[in-house]
């Protein structure tokens, strides 16, 4: 099944003419409109009509997710402000969020790529898609709302958490489809199994879209089993409108990129060369329908491969693999980003803490940060210590919007760590 | 001389608690009384010692985090109605008990008494005001 089969099926040389065409409309547009970037070209010394071929995109500058914190709320915006209708934000290492805006033509397209993306999967009218992602500032529940709408599926808009009323829904509903990340999964599977709940059974589900968390193909496995449904892999990252850049097909092999509205390149993340075709590398992704805010050549930081070889779905946009591993040191936490600067800055902000630190992930989205009291600041008093380690939480919580478990520790206790990433000891089996 | 307490701040971790005291015994420092005030992430351990600065010293030498402070200590009579006696002074004269713990002395006549108040001058005052006995470093160190 197809949403858009003449677009979804076009032939490997009309997509890239196609991809050629937008790629010069979006770098005439990006330096015509954006400060930013028309900077960058002037001191690259290269103009948008330098663009012939599609290799030429490796001429263009980089983004990063520094310049689009840099230039926070509006910088990067190539439209008008009356033409924007939807803002969302992504959290960045510095607490100064991303923005991402949309005009009402880029909310139109997001959520046709997301209907292409649910029929590729063979949902129809009559199914029911309960969404479990947050709703509000993150791109992961709206935009897949728009796109299941669009394909005229009954979404309910049940958000995250709340186990049972989410159990409840289902039941009442006979919700056939799932929205939600591979963490949440696993805990409802969890507290199904406890309550003695049968999926298979009890329940109407058919298949699960997951998203939002790098996770395992045994976990997929585990997942499929449980429920006794089909669970596709969903890519997608706010800054390239969330979900619905790269979905997988019922063939469940890798997940087709939409090239018709993004060029990817897979490169070295320390040369920033291209990569051939097959090898692991960074993701770099330029959007070219974007309205609002045409992104070029964005780093997502995300390790991923191409995967050689046609789809049998008949599809010829190219897919990539499942996220294998980040070039930086984000980790994903109950779908939510996270930097250890963060936690780092918040904790050098009290003053009783000392130097070290720990991250701790365990179990599905357990997070712990042991910290180390300072020697000088302790004073003997059991209900001083309670109050830093309920201050270090509500800190954490406000700064994270996630809220860790806080162990405090003595000083001289955590190994010392030179690099970031000894910071951070992931036990969780995604 | 005042009385001193040294407090020990403690990671719930298995053999911590082993640890301190092996620290101590190595020190040959005798322990008169201990208390462990606890959490369920960790717990801060009290200790009543003949030589508090030593004490301090090899502890802090061990990576401890320590800490020393002044409490009071008062002798009761080891019968009915004696601590409640000394709470009473306390609570009349509105000073309030931040935490204490109690060892009998060895002839068994008398309890000590260690109590730490939000003022150790204010509650001293109090209790001497009322005619109660603080006692000083030797008496308690040397039981």
């Amino acid at each position: 099944m197809f949403w858009q089969k003449d677009i979804e099926a076009l032939s490997r040389k009309a997509l890239e003419e196609l991809q050629l065409k937008r790629l010069k409309q979006t770098a005439h547009r990006a330096c015509k409109n954006i400060p930013f970037y028309k900077e960058r070209f002037s001191k690259l010394n290269i103009k948008p009509n330098d663009i012939t071929s599609l290799k030429d995109i490796q001429r263009l500058p980089f983004t990063t997710r520094e310049d689009l914190r840099e230039n926070y709320p509006y910088g990067m915006l190539a439209v008008s402000k009356e033409q924007v209708v939807r803002l969302h934000t992504s959290s960045g290492t510095t607490g100064k969020p991303k923005a991402i805006f949309f005009s009402k033509k880029d909310v139109d397209r997001a959520a046709e790529l997301i209907a292409r993306c649910l029929i590729m999967t063979g949902i129809k009218k009559d199914d029911v898609l309960q969404n479990m992602m947050t709703y509000g500032l993150f791109t992961g529940a709206l935009v897949m709302h728009y796109g299941a709408e669009k394909v005229g599926v009954l979404v309910i808009p049940a958000g995250p958490g709340n186990t049972k009323r989410q159990i409840a829904l289902m039941q009442d509903f006979k919700t056939t489809t799932l929205h939600l990340t591979p963490s949440y999964a696993l805990y409802l599977a969890s507290v199904m199994g406890n309550e003695g709940l049968v999926p298979r059974r009890d329940l109407s589900l058919r298949r699960a879209y997951l998203g939002s968390e790098p996770y395992s193909e045994e976990t997929r496995d585990k997942i499929e089993k449980f429920f006794g449904i089909d669970v596709y892999n969903s890519y997608g990252l706010s800054e390239m409108n969330g979900p619905g850049v790269a979905f997988e097909c019922v063939n469940k092999n890798g997940m087709h990129l939409w090239e018709d509205n993004f060029i990817m390149e897979i490169i070295d993340p320390d040369t920033g060369k291209k990569l051939p075709e097959g090898e692991k590398g960074e993701l770099v992704l330029t959007t070219l329908c974007r309205e609002a805010m045409p992104i070029l050549r964005y780093r997502t930081r995300d390790i991923v491969m191409i995967i050689p070889g046609k789809c049998k779905c008949g599809r010829t946009h190219r897919r990539i693999s499942r996220i294998i591993g980040r070039s930086d040191d984000m980790i994903i936490i109950r779908g939510v980003n996270i930097f250890p600067q963060q936690i780092e800055r918040v904790l050098m902000g009290i003053k009783a803490v000392a130097q070290n630190y720990q991250i701790v992930l365990e179990a599905y989205d357990q997070m712990t940060v042991r910290v180390e009291i300072s020697k000088d600041l302790f004073d003997g008093r059991v209900e001083h210590l309670v109050n830093l380690q309920n201050e270090i939480t509500e800190k954490l919580r406000s700064e994270l919007l996630v809220k860790p478990k806080v162990e405090l520790l003595e000083p001289g206790t955590l190994p010392v760590s030179e690099g970031k990433s000894t910071r951070v000891i992931d036990k969780r089996t995604l | 001389m005042e009385v001193k307490q040294i407090s020990l701040f403690l990671e719930n971790k298995k053999g911590r608690l082993w640890e301190a005291m092996d620290v101590l015994a190595k020190a040959k420092i005798n322990i008169r009384a201990l208390s462990i005030a606890d959490t369920s992430d960790f717990g801060i351990l009290r200790l009543i010692v003949p030589d508090p600065d030593k004490a301090k010293k090899v502890l802090t030498k061990s990576n401890f985090t320590v800490r020393e402070n002044d409490v009071i200590a008062v002798g009761v009579s080891d019968k009915p109605g004696g601590l409640a006696g000394i709470l009473k002074i306390l609570t009349d004269a509105d000073i309030n008990v931040e935490y204490m713990y109690a060892f009998v002395e060895k002839s068994g006549e008398k309890a000590i008494v260690v109590l730490r108040t939000d003022s150790i001058s204010n509650g001293k005052k109090a209790l001497k005001k009322a005619g109660i006995t603080v006692l000083s470093s030797r008496d308690v160190y040397g039981l």
